[in-house]
């Protein structure tokens, strides 16, 4: 398998490194991914240590000022990749670079410049804010921890963040309780924000709100997005969310990138045969298209354990386009033959998925 | 159809409405501490209808669901001026006597079903045991419609799989096994309460598609509560919208949907993305849902509606009904008029 992921990695950095999508967004690279693994222990079978992976081989290139929405069903990977985007999990396998500087090894030195540039924004913020802090002592955790400032700076700091994000600077004083979901990811998001990344990684971030709230905090993030010139990662399943905010979109199925390109030609043109049974099964909220899950792209079968994936290509037991090659060879991500799009899809039969 | 008793409904559910609710109320705690989690819902269900309850956490559609099977937590006092499944009156029915209704002729289907079925008994044994229990089946027949049931809801090689425990079945393969014992009687009415929350898209696609055949086979009436307004776009028949305890606006989906009466309705809609709105930012509502305790007075909604008057704190505003396309609806808004008008 290490063959092949070496080969995805050629292919996926020198097509996603074409600057391209909403407006001219064509800033800095300032996540790298290049074959980015993760295998977990899964206890033993016989005398075999038995391993499920659950990132595979991942390519991602991040630039200032765009979000890049991450989707794929539970079990795909996409919260590993995440937490391996912000080093709280180590790749097994693939590098990592943060503005240049290889970070997969991560000494004391580059663990710290990944630590400030590259700031996590959890799904719960029920759960992901400590109710025995104030907000001021959340939002400047981070700079204490980082020995940044006085504390009367830090104090100013936490009123600008809170400010940045919607909140009142007189509202540091209080505690998470006297706060709504709404509020509370909010000042997830200033927290998040303390040390001036460059980039912000979302996981779900907006999956536990209530929907009349959902649009603040996606607003927000496309706001801090234009302001800031940051960079942000928006994982999450509801894919019309994702296709609101991403510029770019990666979708991942068990551990692997089945598609990653421009938002508006994976969502209208999609060249995965996966990608496609995705978006035919995610209902809309356009009535005129009831009937749409009557005329989806039906999977197979059940999605197969990942620490057992098929061979070749991990989504051919459950799809409709499958041939032979593709229980032998790993589709790498490429561009398909006669795409004017700007994406990679992994699949052998990309041609015949546009074409038809 | 959460029309207001005096407006006669007008669907095939007229004459005979499956479910019918007037006046529902739910409150929890007593004396000074009690709070109205749900302050008087109408609500109707005709047989073979698909009814989708939307609300927000907090709204009180869950504490509604299970209010109409009789089920109400420790503490929490329950009340209706109407409340009938098929002509019978529920409201006049002691506890020993609701039991044998519910599986029988009304059943419930819940989010979380890892923790609905018992782990340490087989699948096929939770699901027998239903039988057993209501019909006096013998084991072994038990245990055939149990295989039956599951082959139903799409369980591949049920016949094997009726002696695996839950935790070898996906998320997506024990919510069907709920279903399956949900309509393993046959029952007229079935309460889904938010069935697809936890399920990936594709599987979520599949249970609905699920809901949508057993209701159309069996003629069941379903009430499909849920917050997840592309659910309700792709299999309700009609909609009841609920905010803080209360149904603001109703009607046929079509209708309601497509030209909102209510403006929590219409903002709802404006809030979540649609294919045609990629660019920009998305329009919001100020603030966020009321606690039940702290449930603004007048119009609930009131504190964040663009549409507000004075007049809309001072008084709860009753349903109006309007003519929808699709039928009558209503919306209790002093300004629904003005809300549709400016759809045109």
């Amino acid at each position: 398998m290490s063959t092949a992921e070496t080969g995805t990695t050629g292919t996926g950095t020198t097509g996603t490194g074409t600057p391209a999508s909403r407006g001219d967004v064509g800033g800095e690279v300032v996540l790298d991914a290049r074959g980015l693994a993760r295998r977990y222990p899964a206890g033993r079978s016989g005398l075999r240590r038995r391993t499920v992976s659950a990132v595979d081989g991942v390519d991602l290139r991040l630039r200032a000022g765009e979000v890049l929405g991450v989707v794929g069903e539970s079990g795909c990977g996409k919260s590993t990749l995440a937490r391996m985007l912000v080093g709280l999990e180590r790749p097994d396998a693939g590098t990592l670079s943060y503005r240049g500087t290889d970070v997969t090894r991560m000494g004391r030195a580059e663990h710290g410049v990944m630590r400030r540039g590259v700031q996590m924004v959890f799904q719960d913020p029920y759960a992901s804010l400590d109710p025995r802090m104030t907000v001021e002592q959340v939002v400047t955790e981070p700079l204490a921890a980082a020995r940044t400032g006085s504390r009367a700076t830090r104090r100013q700091r936490a009123g600008e963040l809170l400010e940045l994000v919607g909140l009142s600077a007189g509202m540091l004083g209080r505690y998470p309780h006297q706060f709504s979901g709404g509020q509370r990811q909010r000042i997830g998001i200033a927290r998040g924000l303390a040390l001036e990344p460059s980039v912000l990684v979302c996981d779900e971030p907006v999956s536990a709100l209530d929907v009349s709230v959902q649009a603040q905090v996606v607003n927000l993030l496309g706001r801090l997005r234009d302001e800031l010139g940051l960079a942000v990662v928006f994982i999450a399943h509801d894919l019309s969310v994702v296709r609101h905010v991403a510029d770019r979109v990666a979708v991942m199925y068990l551990g692997r990138l089945a598609e990653v390109g421009d938002a508006e030609p994976v969502f209208e043109r999609p060249a995965h045969p996966y990608t496609r049974a995705l978006l035919s099964a995610s209902p809309s909220v356009d009535r005129t298209q009831r009937g749409r899950l009557g005329r989806r792209e039906v999977l197979r079968g059940e999605p197969p354990s990942p620490a057992d994936p098929p061979s070749g290509c991990r989504f051919r037991t459950r799809c409709p386009l499958a041939v032979e090659e593709c229980s032998t060879d790993v589709p790498l991500l490429r561009r398909a033959r006669g795409d004017a799009d700007e994406r990679l899809a992994a699949c052998h039969r990309a041609e015949v998925l546009l074409g038809g | 159809m959460a029309v207001p008793s005096t407006v006669p409904p007008p669907s095939r559910a007229a004459h005979d409405p499956l479910l019918r609710v007037r006046g529902l109320r739910v409150a929890a705690g007593t004396g000074d501490e009690a709070v109205e989690l749900v302050r008087g819902v109408d609500l109707d269900v005709g047989r073979g209808e698909l009814v989708a309850l939307l609300g927000e956490s907090g709204s009180g559609k869950s504490v509604t669901a299970r209010a109409v099977l009789g089920l109400g937590a420790p503490g929490m006092r329950t009340s209706a001026d109407e409340m009938s499944l098929a002509g019978l009156d529920l409201t006049a029915l002691t506890e020993r006597q609701l039991r044998p209704l519910r599986g029988r002729r009304m059943a419930l289907v819940v989010q979380d079903a890892l923790s609905a079925l018992n782990p340490v008994l087989s699948v096929g044994d939770q699901v027998g045991e239903l039988v057993r229990v209501h019909t006096g089946a013998s084991r072994r027949a038990a245990r055939a419609r149990a295989v039956e049931l599951l082959a139903m809801v799409g369980i591949p090689g049920a016949a094997q799989r009726v002696r695996d425990y839950p935790h070898q079945f996906s998320g997506g393969m024990r919510q069907r096994i709920l279903i399956a014992m949900a309509v393993a009687l046959e029952p007229e009415l079935l309460v889904a309460d938010e069935p697809t929350t936890a399920l990936d898209v594709t599987v979520q696609a599949q249970v609905l598609e699920l809901l949508d055949g057993l209701r159309r086979d069996l003629g069941m009436g379903v009430l499909l509560i849920t917050h997840d307004l592309g659910v309700v776009s792709e299999v309700a028949d009609r909609v009841a919208v609920m905010y803080a305890g209360r149904v603001v606006e109703a009607g046929s989906a079509d209708d309601v949907l497509v030209r909102p009466a209510h403006p929590y309705t219409r903002a709802l809609l404006a809030s979540v993305p649609q294919a045609a709105t990629t660019a920009g930012a998305l329009a919001t509502i100020p603030g966020s849902p009321p606690v039940p305790a702290q449930t603004p007075p007048g119009c609930a909604f009131s504190p964040r509606c663009t549409w507000a008057l004075p007049a809309c704190s001072a008084e709860v505003p009753a349903p109006r009904r309007h003519d929808g396309a699709a039928g009558p609806r209503t919306s209790a808004c002093i300004r629904s008029q003005e809300v549709l008008d400016e759809h045109r």
